[in-house]
């Protein structure tokens, strides 16, 4: 049963990050860490992706729109939750327009801290998520 | 001359009938106000005249499908067609001073005039005045057919097209009259074998067109019909030119003789004349006009039937062409159109528009063909004139359905037709594959085309035949792309097609769908015939086993897509909204903006107006398409003074 | 016999074959770029994963019509290689890029609406070059057919440079490699979102991407038309052009930005005209 395993594609959402978070996503992709050599692709698309990466905290505007993000994308599908302000809200948890962590909103399934999480905890975290995505596979064809 | 073996005279009177059912219809149709009654008549006629059709062709074909050659004294008729002619003369005047447009009634009273001088002052071979052959029956049966399923589907459109149009006066029964005596007058073209008859029913399909355009009588209505009125007068001069020159040097306005002479000014001329029936370039600009009228002229008129009598002629001179100066120069300006109408086509989101300037470019494939002039060309012109009938006549049907159902023409505002006009939907679907797709008729004709084009060693026709096709295929697809759109409407649009419309439109469905199943039958007992007796020979253009296998790609092409449906209607599947950047509102047609405000989406197909658009293209190829012909004329002019 | 052989091989092994080769496009793209790159057989995993996810669509046409795309390439390659004619074979080729396209534009969406338009323009810009290429095997072998291509006494490549040259360009378009890839762009590559394919999952992208590898074989198989004649060692040169040519679109691939649509087919026409036109002169007066 490696179906999942060895090609989970991603969706990097930027829910309000600083972008700090993202540089470091976008690094995972280039040359030096080359996530690609997992069978990781950043596909930009819910429709194809199987694993949503978001950075940032949640705030009133992005709610909806991670919430629709989540609902496009076919099962079996994990949501990652780069940086502590995704994991948290960090140290804008108090500020007026944010309602918190990813999991106000969605269930999240691996929490990748760090401000900036730095790579090499980002492509860990992807390789636990494809973990939960395989069994969450099998407890689907259980079902 | 030939005489009727087996069934003695009472055939003779088959091409009275013929020619004479739609006219009793058209009078009674004018004279009857009752809009019911009207239409059962409509229908009683179609009916005859397709009967009347049937027979001629059974008929000729028991007869042992040899050349009828028929009428040699009709001095009666003669007088007729002679007194209906000043009729139109001063019909035409009067309607030219009526308008302020005075320099058309010089075209006509020329015209008019050289015709009468020549009938009176040459003496003329005596000689028959119809003929009965396969090309003209051909064009017989597309007229009685196609033109009387117009018919059937006129009754129930201008009842829609006054309802919806309140502003415009209902004059519908002199115009469903006037679509009648055309196909009168239409049957009467393509029977005859005589120059000046060919004339007087040349003319009088030009007045009519002009009346039909007319019809709504508003200003742009009456400036287009009058572009089409001396458009065609221009093209009826150079017919009476050939007249006269005929007359003066072959003492005989035969068809088949000016064939077998091939005198190039003579020829030059009838091509002028079918060059401007059939609106190639620099002649165009009518036909885009016509269709400010209503849709069923254009689909009998400017589609189906009177455009295909100027392809008929040089058809008829086609044996004529082959390798004249003329046929180089037809060819041209046939290639020429092809490639920059459907150029121009891409730009268009009238849908009618769209469709005429399809037209013209599809004739240009005609011309083209004809020009060439080898049996290979003419194949696969009488294939591409059979299937062009068919799937436009269908095309304008559903459009103008469509347009009296939703208010608009516009092809924007078909998105997702087809889920609010099902119906209509798909057989304007059918229409667009019928045009242009793999392994349709519209596409073999043209791969035929090619092959031949290619054959007769003329690259540039290879060329244009390379790109016009590109563009084709893009401006069918964006329609068909607009059609398919998923798009659930808020308010549904009623269909308000009637009956009638809908028998008009299933029949030529199935019409359109047989004749690609029917390919290799079509190629043998029609086209092949009718190659034969235009060059005494003929060709296989395609071998068995290619036309059978054409055919295994037609049911191929409506067998998949139908297994398909049926394998992935089983499939479970969870709908989910598009994907809209997350900010889809939920019904797939309204997002939240940067202010948290609801949008409408609005999805636009790509008309690239600035690089393919009628400004940017059309005064060029005007110019070009003009000087070619000018240069062409002084040539031959000069061959006959020198 | 040898004629249904290569039919069932065609249908049987190009998905195989085609998937492959994307691996390998992968791996060489990547160490282009100085990375280490997925597997060689990481499109039979994306395959696999892709069946066995959910099925989620946002119409109830879109699996019907891609089926179709994949059956129409199917048969436009098994054409070819059942040695029929090229001529229609390419035809039926524009008729299933046609049923992608109408895919694309059911789900009424932004994103595949641009993407399909995006298609339609592609389609016009290569449809040129592609008659003229079936038009220029008619004039140098005289036959469309391609079993009667194939036993030419020379290869059709000395009668055709120009006309290959074309072809290399419009393979590139329709391959979806760098310069051309408008529409939909593969790998991780994104343009307008995902284009024509933004609203197909799991399944239904599966089997798009299926066609594709019918569609990479058959242009491979007129790659190799251009080489082989009666002679058994001009069929390995065939195979080594096919890999060359492949190999030169990969390399086009990571050497080149992105053109818009208007450059696309400026160049596109105008290398038609200028290669494949004077290249069919050439071949008609000669």
């Amino acid at each position: 049963m490696s179906r999942l395993k060895k090609s989970p594609w991603m969706l990097h959402y930027d829910a309000s990050s600083c972008n700090g978070c993202d540089i470091e996503v976008l690094a995972c992709t280039m040359p030096r860490f080359d996530i690609e050599r997992f069978g990781i692709i950043n596909t930009g698309n819910p429709f194809h992706a199987d694993i949503l990466l978001i950075t940032g905290g949640v705030n009133a505007q992005s709610a909806q729109v991670v919430k629709q993000i989540y609902s496009q994308m076919p099962n079996p599908k994990v949501v990652v939750a780069v940086g502590i302000c995704a994991c948290t809200g960090g140290v804008f948890k108090d500020c007026y327009n944010i309602l918190g962590g990813v999991d106000q909103v969605i269930p999240v399934d691996v929490y990748v801290p760090g401000c900036a999480a730095r790579p090499q905890s980002i492509i860990d975290g992807v390789l636990k998520a494809v973990e939960i995505l395989e069994k969450k596979q099998e407890a689907r064809e259980h079902a | 001359m030939k005489t009727i073996k087996t069934m003695g005279g009472c055939l003779l009177f088959l091409i009275p009938v013929l020619a004479g059912i739609p006219l009793v219809g058209a009078a009674l149709i004018f004279l009857i106000q009752d809009a019911r009654l009207r239409g059962f008549v409509i229908y009683g006629t179609v009916a005859l005249m397709m009967l009347a059709c049937l027979g001629l062709t059974g008929a000729w074909i028991l007869d042992g499908s040899t050349p009828w050659l028929l009428y040699t004294h009709t001095e009666l008729m003669d007088h007729l067609m002679q007194g209906i002619e000043i009729l139109l003369m001063v019909f035409i005047i009067y309607m030219s001073f009526k308008y302020k447009r005075r320099w058309v009634s010089i075209l006509s009273i020329l015209q008019t005039g050289l015709a009468f001088w020549v009938e009176y002052s040459y003496p003329l071979q005596e000689a028959t005045h119809t003929q009965v052959d396969s090309l003209a029956l051909l064009m017989c049966v597309i007229c009685a057919f196609i033109g009387g399923l117009i018919g059937i589907y006129s009754v129930g459109y201008m009842k829609s097209y006054h309802e919806k149009h309140r502003g415009v006066i209902d004059r519908s029964s002199t115009f469903l009259a006037l679509l009648f005596v055309f196909m009168s007058a239409m049957f009467g073209l393509v029977l005859s074998s005589n120059l000046i008859w060919m004339y007087f029913f040349w003319e009088v399909t030009s007045v009519i067109s002009f009346l039909l355009i007319g019809y709504t009588r508003t200003e742009e209505a009456i400036e287009n019909s009058f572009r089409a009125l001396w458009m065609n007068l221009l093209g009826g001069f150079g017919f009476a030119v050939a007249i006269w020159l005929c007359a003066m040097w072959n003492h005989s306005v035969q068809m088949d003789q000016i064939v077998s002479s091939a005198n190039p000014m003579i020829i030059g001329m009838l091509c002028l004349a079918g060059l401007t029936k059939s609106a190639q370039l620099p002649f165009s600009t009518w036909l885009f006009g016509a269709m400010v009228a209503p849709t069923p002229s254009s689909a009998l008129l400017h589609s189906a039937t009177m455009v295909k009598a100027g392809v008929y002629l040089l058809i008829r001179l086609a044996p004529a062409l082959n390798g004249t100066i003329c046929g180089t120069i037809v060819s041209f300006i046939g290639g020429f159109t092809f490639i920059m109408t459907s150029l121009m086509a891409i730009a268009q989101n009238d849908a009618k528009k769209v469709l005429a300037f399809s037209t013209i470019s599809n004739l240009g494939l005609i011309v083209a063909c004809a020009g060439i002039g080898v049996e290979q060309t003419v194949w696969a012109a009488i294939f591409l004139m059979i299937f062009h009938s068919s799937s436009k006549s269908m095309l304008f049907e559903a459009v103008g359905a469509t347009e009296n159902s939703i208010g608009s023409r516009d092809i924007e505002r078909m998105h997702g037709l087809i889920l609010r006009l099902p119906k209509l939907a798909y057989v304007m679907g059918i229409g667009i594959a019928g045009m242009y797709l793999a392994p349709f008729g519209m596409l073999i004709s043209k791969w035929v085309a090619l092959k031949a084009f290619v054959d007769s060693g003329n690259v540039l026709l290879v060329i244009c035949i390379a790109f016009g096709s590109a563009s084709t295929m893009f401006y069918w697809t964006k329609w068909l792309g607009k059609l398919i759109a998923m798009h659930k409407p808020h308010t549904p649009d009623p269909d308000i097609t009637r009956k009638d419309e809908y028998f008009s439109m299933a029949v030529l469905c199935v019409i359109t769908i047989l004749l690609c199943l029917l390919f290799p039958l079509l190629a043998g007992y029609v086209v092949n015939p009718i190659v034969l007796s235009l060059f005494g020979a003929t060709t296989d253009v395609l071998s068995m086993s290619e036309l059978t296998t054409m055919v295994i790609m037609v049911c191929s092409v409506l067998i998949v897509p139908a297994m398909m449906f049926l394998i992935t209607r089983m499939a479970p599947r969870d709908i989910v909204p598009i994907y809209m950047n997350g900010i889809n509102v939920g019904d797939n047609s309204h997002f939240i903006d940067s202010f948290g405000e609801e949008k409408k989406l609005h999805l636009s197909n790509w008309y690239l107006r600035f690089d393919f658009g009628r400004r940017r293209l059309l005064k060029p190829s005007q110019i070009v398409a003009a000087s070619v012909l000018i240069v062409t004329f002084a040539i031959l002019l000069g061959g006959v003074l020198a | 016999m040898s004629r249904t052989i290569s039919l069932i091989l065609y249908l049987v092994l190009a998905p195989f074959i085609g998937a492959l080769l994307d691996g390998v496009d992968r791996k060489i793209t990547a160490r282009m770029q100085g990375r280490k790159g997925p597997s060689l057989f990481q499109p039979f995993y994306d395959l696999v994963k892709l069946f066995s996810k959910q099925m989620i669509a946002v119409n109830s046409v879109q699996l019907l019509l891609n089926c179709s795309y994949l059956v129409f390439l199917a048969i436009a390659g098994g054409m070819v290689f059942f040695g029929t004619d090229i001529l229609m074979s390419l035809f039926i080729l524009s008729t299933a890029d046609m049923f992608l396209i109408l895919a694309a534009s059911s789900d009424s969406s932004p994103y595949s609406n641009i993407g399909a338009s995006r298609e339609m323009l592609q389609m016009m810009s290569y449809e040129p070059m592609t008659l003229l290429i079936a038009v220029g095997f008619y004039l140098a072998t005289g036959s469309f057919r391609v079993d009667e291509i194939i036993l030419q006494s020379s290869a059709a490549i000395w009668m055709m440079p120009g006309l290959f040259v074309g072809f290399i360009l419009i393979m590139a378009i329709k391959l979806r490699k760098s310069p051309f890839d408008l529409s939909t762009s593969h790998h991780a590559h994104q343009e307008v979102v995902k284009g024509i394919t933004t609203e197909m999952s799991g399944p239904t992208l599966a089997i798009m991407e299926i066609g594709e590898y019918y569609e990479k074989m058959l242009l491979l198989a007129i790659v190799g038309l251009f080489f082989i004649h009666d002679t058994a060692w001009s069929w390995i040169i065939g195979i080594v052009a096919c890999l060359g040519v492949y190999f030169i679109e990969i390399l086009i691939d990571n050497v080149c930005a992105r053109v818009n649509w208007k450059k696309l087919i400026e160049i596109c026409w105008l290398i038609t005209l200028l290669c494949g036109g004077i290249n069919i002169l050439i071949l008609m007066l000669i």
